[in-house]
């Protein structure tokens, strides 16, 4: 346990040093001179902005899908279902993960293709495919996280004693009072716990992006070009300090609410 | 096979009911059909007289006091106890006065801005109660509330619960697998038994009369004596029980009372108990009784000892209690 913290401390370490070091422009090679070029060319450039943001809205938009698919699926399976539909709807909400996140983004990319399955399902309605882009991004993204959403909030709502839902309905509350003034606040830490999950990882995803995306750039597009092909890895590493801080504020806002101590 | 079989109890308004049984007896099952979380598979639940049968627990004029207590974690005290007249849509003013009142019914004035949390169990139970009672129910329905507390504050509690009973005049409809629980705050106690009622009395015609030899084993202690031994002991045939108070030690061949027998014995063992002490007497025919003396401190009666000395042990035949339910073992058919 503490040489993964050492490893991962040291790494971010590394990642922050390298950002504060320069490129030679001419000939590519790393300066390592301090310097806050790298941070100031990131503010300096809209389009860095624009990507920065992009990403953030992009990761809390995929959050409030998840939140709102999972919430009622962890509902029924923890409070609702049977022991044995329970165990199969486990095992349905894992499964997926079981599977290469490629096959599944590459999955989407034929649904989402020109005729694929989108297309087909929506023409008798005179719907169309988003066609690659953000849109079908952020869809992509909140299938890949949906799992981790689902099984936090179900674990939460598991713990929560059948008592208590009993006790607000022999009090008067019918079913729907009841989610809202006692099932929906008891579930928010666990829901902000899976949030964690689908935020983060959507902040730093570049590979559905690259698959769905289309001419879409996020953060990690960025990063991924920096490090490859223009190979300014000073700059990938001052882009890709971001997502850490945008990380840790909300950490800190989440640690208010209490949701930590419910992982 | 059904977790309860043809039930018919009729709870007066205003009574003090307890439902008594050992765990798994389907005490709790009524409870809970009375709530109406459970539906009954045939038959009927009349709520004065509107038929609640079908009735969601919502919808039901009747609260209840679980087990766990089931307050909500996630509000103060007073939101707790608001609870069922905020989704009833009651407004905010008289919510809060009748949640004061009921907060101090249960004698927790002050204690509104509390966490739940940061109170003992006592503390919860009578938040419980007052979440339950400040919707003034037809009928309270408590689910063993006394259960999780030690012995003291249980007898505490018990006193109040009484109390309070009284104080609103509220039908209370109480299930605990304690025998003494029951017969210290009921006005009356159905004895259950693997899902069916054995008897439905007060306390003292419970005690007195208990109505099979199921419930004198249950409520309180008791000495049986069936088959050959009475044969022997009374000279008649049929189930008897006896109550250990009932039972006086002599010393061998005294002289007693008309009306009472004699049967000798040696005491086995004495059992200290503070307010009175129970002997083991072993008797000649190989049967044993339990015999209690009250610690009265006097001096004249001598000193309890298990030794091989002969005694005898005393009883008035009033004292006999005559079973109709027979032994354990006739009961059991295959």
């Amino acid at each position: 346990m503490l040489w993964l913290g050492v490893a991962y401390l040291a790494a971010l370490g590394a990642l922050f040093v390298t950002s504060l070091w320069a490129q030679n422009d001419f000939t590519g090679e790393i300066e390592r001179v301090w310097t806050f070029d790298n941070f100031r060319q990131l503010w300096d450039f809209p389009v860095y902005r624009t990507i920065a943001f992009r990403t953030i809205g992009i990761a809390a938009l995929v959050t409030a899908i998840d939140a709102l698919l999972a919430f009622p699926i962890a509902l029924y399976m923890a409070k609702v279902a049977s022991p044995r539909v329970r165990r199969l709807m486990v095992i349905a909400v894992l499964m997926p993960l079981w599977a290469s996140y490629l096959v599944k983004a590459y999955a989407w990319r034929g649904m989402f293709s020109e005729g694929g399955l989108i297309d087909w399902l929506g023409s008798p309605f005179g719907l169309h495919s988003p066609g690659y882009g953000l849109a079908a991004t952020t869809i992509t993204l909140a299938y890949l996280w949906l799992p981790y959403m689902i099984l936090p909030i179900f674990a939460g709502l598991e713990r929560v004693p059948d008592s208590l839902f009993e006790a607000s309905g022999d009090l008067g509350a019918g079913s729907f009072t009841t989610i809202r003034r006692v099932v929906l606040p008891m579930a928010f830490p666990a829901v902000v716990a899976g949030s964690i999950f689908t935020f983060s990882l959507s902040l730093g995803d570049y590979i559905a992006v690259t698959i769905v995306g289309g001419a879409g750039q996020l953060i990690g597009t960025v990063v991924y070009a920096n490090v490859g092909s223009a190979n300014n890895l000073p700059f990938a590493a001052a882009f890709a300090t971001v997502p850490v801080v945008v990380m840790l504020i909300y950490l800190a806002a989440v640690r208010r609410t209490g949701a930590l101590e419910n992982l | 096979m059904h977790a309860v079989e043809d039930l018919d109890v009729e709870i007066a308004d205003g009574e003090f009911f307890s439902m008594l049984g050992p765990s798994g007896s389907g005490k709790t099952t009524v409870l809970r059909m009375l709530a109406g979380f459970e539906r009954p598979t045939r038959g009927s639940i009349l709520l004065g007289d509107h038929d609640a049968t079908g009735l969601p627990p919502h919808r039901r004029d009747v609260n209840t006091v679980f087990q766990d207590y089931a307050i909500f974690p996630h509000m103060d005290v007073l939101t707790n106890v608001e609870y069922g007249l905020r989704v009833k849509r009651v407004d905010r003013r008289q919510r809060r006065r009748r949640a004061e009142e009921a907060l101090a019914a249960v004698r927790l004035e002050g204690y509104g801005r509390r966490r739940p949390t940061q109170h003992s169990g006592g503390q919860r139970q009578r938040v419980a109660l007052a979440r339950a009672l400040v919707n003034r129910p037809k009928v309270l329905l408590l689910d063993e509330p006394l259960g999780a507390l030690d012995l003291k504050l249980r007898r505490e509690m018990q006193l109040e619960l009484k109390q309070i009973q009284r104080d609103v005049g509220i039908t209370f409809v109480f299930v605990t697998h304690d025998q003494e629980e029951a017969l210290s705050m009921s006005d009356r106690v159905a004895v259950f038994r693997e899902g069916r009622v054995e008897q439905v009395a007060t306390p003292v015609e419970l005690y007195e009369r208990p109505a099979s030899s199921f419930v004198a084993g249950f409520v309180g202690t008791s000495n049986r004596i069936g088959g050959r031994a009475a044969q022997q002991l009374l000279g008649t045939a049929g189930e008897y029980a006896v109550r250990p108070e009932r039972l006086r030690i002599v010393p061998a061949g005294a002289s007693v009372a008309p009306g009472e027998l004699t049967m000798p014995g040696k005491v086995r063992e004495v059992v200290y108990l503070g307010p009175a002490a129970h002997a083991i007497v072993e008797l000649n025919g190989g049967s044993t009784l339990t015999v209690s003396r009250p610690n009265t401190g006097g001096a004249s009666e001598p000193p309890l000892e298990a030794s091989d000395r002969l005694v005898a042990v005393a009883l008035h035949r009033d004292s006999l209690i005559e079973l109709s339910g027979g032994t354990e073992k006739t009961e059991e058919k295959p």
